[in-house]
């Protein structure tokens, strides 16, 4: 088992014959994910051959999901269209939406996330590097390469620390690992990842990873504390960040006391939830855990 | 609250006005004598008003009510230069002295943790409004508003009612909640707040000060000229040449310069270091920069162009794991940097590279066998070379 992706996924992809699109469409054939076609409308009807693989291209993401049973869209849109592609998958009821594009203005997001009220789509992004449940499926940008299968579940803000991380526990593998992105709104949060990996039997813990910036590594960790059985290891990046300074990220921005490295490393920890001081650190913390369970 | 641009108060009137929300613009100066010149045109008793994106303005000496304009001379001479905040004064706003009868607090803003807008407002302003929330709540009015439906008229008069504004004002203050959301909507901004929203003498309505922060992703994709806003003059000189070189990086207090990719593993990075920095004489990072997924030789030079003319860093620390982006592309980057930039890269660098294609990138940098590189294999063990480095 994994969460929210598995070997049975069918992916389409919208963008898929953009630059982004083409090149992470080969990357996901290649690491065995089953892409079953993709979308534009300019292009409806041809067939794009990307990693070896003949694509169909349809018109939208209803024919997509119709004609191939599609049940995960990830897209690759750039960021002036990303409003319109998510409202366009999110009609379709497409059950999985990942949505890796950078720079959607967050008004465009908000509306989004405000239109998934009552839908029958769950999104992650945008932002982010998307999903992968390893030697199962891939839907984002996550290198198939890092890390196996296994028993760790894995949740985090940033793309290059879930890279890191994985690499780190690469002897021990994943479940899923999904990056949930760090804009100020996103679909899927610290909170839905963990509930998903306490309901799933091949989880047998889980590594969060926050950074400075909003509330939510404390929400979670209010959430871990009444709901989460399994052991939660915890890595928060940005101690050292500079009050009110933006760090790229766009959540990542610190105003006033909450928000900042410490007070999420402290509700963490006030919730039994092993805070490692570095990635590695954290890796090690893991690794005691792992070792206690076998 | 997101990467945005925020405005000063000056620039927040500029788009009020240009909304219809009622506010005087006044003058902007940057010398005492046409701060003068400035009250003079204006007449009356004016106000000079500190012009830097920070709060407390008041309370720092930043703004002087001025009745002459000789009196505006002096104010402003004293404001001019001045430090508030850390940040340098280089103009002031010359405006006419409009007393206010009465002060509320008034704002727009993403909320984050109802991935959705929030209406603040309340009729006790004028005052630090997180105060109030402490000690009068109910009197700090938060109405959450749907992304899609926006700010009806219907919506708008529930805010002033919901907030008790004067009943005299009601219209005026609907009209103005509909023109404050078209200004948040219409500019995709983060943060619409005046505070004080006045009623001034005659029962009028007035925009006294604004505060606005305008969403980056926006200003790219649809808003080009939001970039007008931008006011280079208070940035760090090498936080300008960065952003000129198309750069993510914020200049920091410290000796160790960074460079790695994505924002959290850089985050990580400037941990690491700092806690490597504690075993070798308290050195820290001096800098925070993402070069992103395009790691080639000319944005790593340019990287390392940035953080070289640093005068406080004396070690740097390349710190990359190869996701998408290739190990050996990044070597090769950190090669023809070394060469672009020639005798200019005087300073040590620790390289640690991790991931896709690590051994073909390991193997470019030892055939390299620079003098001022050295390749450590592990996060923790780089920065502590780092750290050791800047503290020789």
């Amino acid at each position: 088992m994994a969460i929210y992706l598995t070997k049975d996924s069918k992916i389409i992809v919208q963008g898929m014959t953009g630059g982004m699109g083409a090149k992470h469409t080969t990357l996901m054939v290649e690491s065995g994910a089953n892409i079953v076609g993709g979308v534009n409308a300019r292009k409806a009807g041809t067939t794009v051959n990307l990693g070896g693989k003949d694509l169909p291209v349809f018109a939208d993401v209803a024919q997509a999901m119709k004609e191939t049973g599609a049940d995960v869209s990830v897209a690759f849109v750039p960021p002036a269209f990303t409003k319109d592609a998510c409202i366009e998958a999110i009609d379709a009821e497409i059950p999985l939406l990942v949505v890796i594009t950078e720079g959607v203005p967050v008004q465009d997001t908000a509306e989004v996330f405000a239109y998934l009220d009552g839908k029958n789509t769950r999104m992650i992004g945008p932002n982010c590097p998307g999903i992968i449940s390893p030697e199962q499926s891939l839907a984002g940008i996550t290198p198939h390469t890092i890390a196996g299968a296994g028993p760790i579940g894995l949740v985090s803000k940033s793309g290059t620390l879930t890279y890191q991380m994985m690499h780190e526990l690469r002897d021990f593998g994943f479940t899923t690992a999904i990056g949930i992105g760090g804009d100020p709104i996103i679909g899927t949060t610290h909170i839905d990842a963990l509930e998903a990996f306490e309901n799933d039997p091949d989880t047998k813990a889980i590594v969060m990873i926050g950074e400075i910036g909003g509330d939510a590594e404390e929400r979670a960790a209010a959430y871990i504390k009444e709901h989460v059985t399994k052991p939660v290891v915890g890595y928060v990046a940005g101690f050292t960040a500079p009050e009110g300074k933006t760090m790229g990220h766009a959540g990542a921005i610190v105003s006033g006391s909450s928000g900042t490295a410490q007070a999420k490393k402290e509700a963490l920890e006030a919730a039994g939830v092993k805070v490692g001081k570095t990635p590695s650190e954290t890796a090690d913390l893991m690794r005691e855990i792992m070792q206690g369970l076998a | 609250m997101g990467k945005t641009v925020d405005l000063m108060e000056y620039q927040a009137k500029e788009l009020f006005a240009k909304h219809g929300v009622k506010t005087t613009l006044g003058v902007v100066v940057e010398t005492a004598e046409a701060a003068k010149a400035a009250a003079e045109q204006l007449g009356g008793v004016t106000v000079v008003k500190a012009q830097v994106k920070a709060g407390g303005r008041g309370k720092a000496g930043g703004v002087k009510l001025a009745k002459t304009a000789d009196e505006a001379f002096e104010h402003a001479s004293n404001i001019l230069g001045m430090e508030i905040k850390g940040l340098t004064v280089n103009r002031v706003l010359v405006t006419p002295a409009t007393p206010p009868v009465e002060e509320y607090y008034f704002s727009f803003l993403l909320d984050r943790a109802n991935r959705s807008y929030l209406c603040i407002a309340s009729v006790e302003g004028g005052v630090e409004i997180e105060e109030v929330a402490k000690t009068n709540p109910d009197a700090v009015r938060q109405i959450p508003i749907n992304a899609l439906e926006g700010v009806t008229a219907e919506k708008a008069a529930f805010i002033v009612d919901d907030a008790k504004f004067p009943a005299e004002l009601r219209d005026q203050a609907i009209e103005m909640v509909q023109k404050l959301w078209e200004v948040f909507v219409e500019e995709d901004a983060t943060l619409v707040e005046v505070n004080p929203l006045a009623r001034l003498e005659g029962d009028v309505l007035e925009a006294l000060d604004g505060k606005v922060s305008l969403d980056e992703n926006a200003s790219e994709v649809r808003h080009h000229e939001h970039e007008a806003f931008e006011i280079r003059d208070e940035a760090d000189p090498l936080e300008a040449k960065a952003k000129d070189l198309g750069l993510n990086y914020v200049k920091l207090d410290g000796e160790i310069g960074i460079i790695g990719n994505g924002a959290g593993l850089v985050m990580s990075t400037l941990d690491v270091v700092a806690y490597a920095g504690e075993n070798h004489g308290g050195v820290k990072p001096a800098n925070f920069l993402d070069i992103g997924g395009g790691a080639n030789a000319q944005v790593m030079a340019n990287g390392l162009d940035v953080i070289l003319n640093d005068p406080q860093v004396k070690s740097v620390f390349v710190n990359v794991f190869g996701g998408i982006t290739a190990c050996d592309e990044v070597a090769n980057g950190i090669k023809g940097a070394l060469e672009i930039l020639g005798d200019a890269a005087a300073k040590p660098l620790v390289v640690r590279l991790d991931g896709n294609n690590v051994d073909k990138g390991r193997a470019i940098l030892e055939e390299l066998n620079h003098p001022l590189v050295t390749v450590v294999a592990t996060m923790d063990g780089a920065a502590d070379k780092a750290a050791e480095l800047a503290n020789a």
